[in-house]
């Protein structure tokens, strides 16, 4: 972002005074005394601590498991201001989900000359297995989250489309909960959309999705790799939430053409695995032979139609980021419409003109790797030393078609508590989306990550992010 | 031409098999060349899981050998009518884009020797089906025929190296080079009925290159003739590892056996 350009505070505006979905907060918060709220504060991380919310980073030697920072004060979206994202959001997620289908079948769009050949035929995240299955429900990516962020009242952008397994749910609702707890009078007077439904919703969508094979109410279960992924928590969580079995690969085999997994009762049959293992450790006969963590055939019977995987294998080919820079194309392409969210402006590195701009404005510009995720592995330009983007020129130069880069945009800022009362903090937003053959269903709130350093730009929780509480309000 | 097929493959285990799940491709599907009359499969020792077609066509039978078992076999018993169509296929009817047959897998992967095969063709013009020819013919004169030299896991770089291999082998380097020289190469698995002999020795492979105006067109590199009426078409892939008539994994079974018996008769 340039110097001096003005940033969008959701709370504050461009210091216009207290926007209208914090009016009612605001009056509270007026009323609460600072010590009051730093005791709640401490009260949450106590909360926490007890709940075991805990997220492993990764490269921290020190501390396996660390809390992630959680701020009180919540992030409000009016209920104007969501409609928007939604239909948004609705929008780009069926463009996916067409977009998927496209590339495993006929790649329309690759012949009509729209996306460039290189892009799928060059792209690891491509799984020629895949090709001519047509999944149950037409469903690619059963879960999404969609990174947004925003720059001012109405604008927002697209930061990435997490199509593959996109984490970070468990934290929406005990964020929820603990607000809950601690903030019950304000519930109170606000009307804030409720976000509890969501492991049910996502039993149902999961369940509306069984193969054909499935008989009476479907059985779902959650593959977790085990208790050593950084997202184990939120496995056992969600498993225990939706009243499902949460399963290891070790607990699952291939038993007359269905997978099955072990009960008191033998072997029964799953019809819809919610699987948070990634494609290439999925099945040892189909994908990686060394993987411990999948099934053995279980991409066999998935073919066969015995079981649905969500989300399929092969989606991590619509969330690539560079694949992502032609999201606006990709979305006019199947729905005939211009996409409602907008991207941020991108420069691909594999184009030669792109890569001698980039080159040449380090300093400003966000590079990300193409297949990176979590913040592993960027350039932050404003906040990078001459050394660190010196270091970066040299593997920009060694293989420009592995990255992307993005102006810093002027993410808005929400206020967070600090011992001097408020003060802003960049965030995003992830909102959770489901995706059943029924339609696309967006839970009112998401994940608000907040970068905790002051003028940060940098939310990933795995590089001292925070997170807050998402607030939709109801209509009027 | 009306070719029967009576074939059994048998494999024995040291020790009895803890947990096993084996990928069957052995149901030829009917195409331009050939007529499947009538075709069964049957196995002993292990039963049949699900079926489905993969992303290249094949038919798939996944099977689960018996727990406990020492040697499980697989039988199948066919009738086929055949075609001559002088080894061209013709058109593309799969979903798989032409440019994933140029990707190179493990067992193709070229290094220098492939490389340098390839040099010898480099200056040909680009889809013409000569070259091929003569790729065959060369191929042929530098790696000899000879069982038990190689085995599944050979790539062609080292059969090259090796000089030895059997049409496995010739197969793997043909679609190599033919894909250097930029053209989309497969590997085939099925059936050849020698004229002088009822009993044959092994499955057959061979090789398949797209050239434009043509299409698919065969390349037997061990034989040094495309397909013609005697051959029976089973299953197309990348490599070996895609088109193996059975491939799987077996846990807890000590060393593996395998006999083979196969009848190709008119």
């Amino acid at each position: 972002m340039a110097e001096g350009e003005e940033i969008f505070d959701e709370m504050h505006g461009f210091g216009e005074g207290v926007r209208a979905p914090y009016a009612s907060y605001g009056c509270w918060f007026d009323k609460t005394t600072p010590s009051a709220l730093l005791k709640k504060s401490r009260d949450a991380q106590t909360f926490f601590r007890r709940t075991g919310i805990t997220f492993n980073v990764y490269g921290d030697a020190e501390a396996d498991e660390r809390l992630i920072p959680f701020d009180l004060v919540p992030r409000i979206i009016g209920a104007s201001e969501w409609a928007l994202l939604v239909r948004g959001i609705e929008q780009r997620v069926k463009a996916i989900n067409a977009f998927l289908y496209d590339i495993y079948h006929r790649q329309e769009i690759v012949r009509a000359g729209r996306l460039p050949e290189r892009l799928i035929r060059e792209n690891d995240a491509f799984l020629p297995k895949m090709i001519g299955f047509d999944p149950p429900g037409g469903i690619y990516t059963h879960i999404v989250g969609i990174d947004l962020v925003r720059t001012g009242p109405n604008e927002f952008f697209v930061l990435e489309d997490n199509a593959r397994t996109p984490s970070g749910v468990s934290y929406m609702l005990e964020n929820r909960e603990t607000m809950l707890k601690m903030f019950p009078e304000l519930f109170a007077q606000m009307s804030v959309q409720r976000v509890s439904g969501y492991p049910m919703a996502l039993r149902r969508s999961l369940e509306r999705s069984a193969p054909h094979q499935a008989s009476g109410r479907p059985t779902v279960a959650i593959l977790t790799p085990g208790i050593h992924n950084s997202a184990y928590f939120e496995h056992a969580f969600l498993a225990d939430q939706m009243g499902v079995e949460l399963v290891e690969g070790h607990d699952l085999r291939v038993v007359g053409g269905r997978v099955a997994m072990r009960t008191t009762q033998g072997y029964e049959p799953i019809d819809v695995l919610y699987r948070r293992v990634d494609d290439d450790f999925l099945d040892p006969l189909n994908f990686r032979s060394e993987s411990m963590l999948g099934v053995a055939g279980i991409f066999d019977v998935y073919r066969a139609g015995g079981i649905t995987i969500a989300n399929a294998p092969g989606t991590g080919i619509a969330d690539d980021k560079a694949i992502y820079s032609y999201m606006p194309d990709i979305v006019e392409f199947y729905t005939g419409q211009a996409p409602l969210l907008k991207n941020v402006p991108t420069w691909r590195c594999a184009e030669a003109d792109s890569l001698s701009y980039v080159l040449e404005h380090l300093d400003e510009l966000v590079v990300k790797e193409v297949h990176g995720s979590g913040g592993y592995g960027m350039l932050v330009g404003p906040a990078a030393s001459k050394k660190e983007i010196a270091a970066f020129r040299k593997k920009l130069e060694a293989r420009p078609s592995n990255y992307i880069a993005q102006p810093t945009l002027a993410l808005s800022t929400v206020p967070v508590l600090t011992k001097a009362g408020l003060s802003p903090r960049h965030v995003d937003l992830r909102p959770f989306v489901l995706v059943s053959s029924d339609g696309v269903e967006v839970t009112p709130g998401g994940l608000t990550r907040v970068a905790m350093k002051k003028g940060s730009l940098v939310v990933n929780s795995s590089q001292g992010g925070g997170t807050k509480d998402t607030w939709v309000l109801k209509e009027g | 031409m009306r070719l029967t097929v009576d074939h059994t493959s048998t494999y024995s285990y040291e020790t009895g098999v803890s947990y096993a799940l084996q990928q069957v491709r052995k149901r030829p599907v009917s195409l331009p060349s050939q007529s499947i009359l009538s075709w069964d499969l049957s196995i002993d020792g292990a039963h049949w899981e699900t079926s489905y077609t993969d992303h290249h066509g094949n038919l798939v039978d996944l099977i689960q050998l018996e727990s406990g078992v020492t040697s499980v076999s697989v039988s199948v018993k066919g009738e086929v009518e055949t075609h001559d169509t002088s080894g061209v296929m013709g058109g593309h009817s799969q979903l798989v884009p032409l440019w994933l047959y140029q990707r190179y897998t493990e067992l193709t992967s070229p290094a220098k020797g492939l490389r340098a095969l390839a040099g010898k063709f480099s200056r040909y013009p680009a889809q013409d089906i000569g070259v091929l020819h003569e790729l065959m013919a060369e191929i042929a004169g530098v790696v000899a025929y000879q069982t038990n030299e190689t085995d599944s896991h050979t790539t062609a770089e080292d059969a090259l190296q090796q000089g030895q291999g059997v049409c496995q082998d010739h197969a793997h380097i043909f679609i190599a080079v033919a894909r250097l020289l930029g053209y989309p190469a497969r590997y085939v698995s099925g059936y050849l009925m020698m004229t002088d002999r009822v009993d044959q020795d092994a499955g057959h492979a061979w090789a398949e290159a797209w050239v434009d105006g043509l299409g698919w067109t065969g390349f037997d590199v061990s034989n040094g003739i495309s397909p013609d009426a005697r051959y029976i078409q089973v299953a197309t892939g990348l490599d070996y590892s895609d088109a193996a008539p059975i491939r799987g994994l077996v846990y807890g079974a000590g060393r593996e056996n395998l006999v083979v018996s196969i009848q190709v008769q008119q």
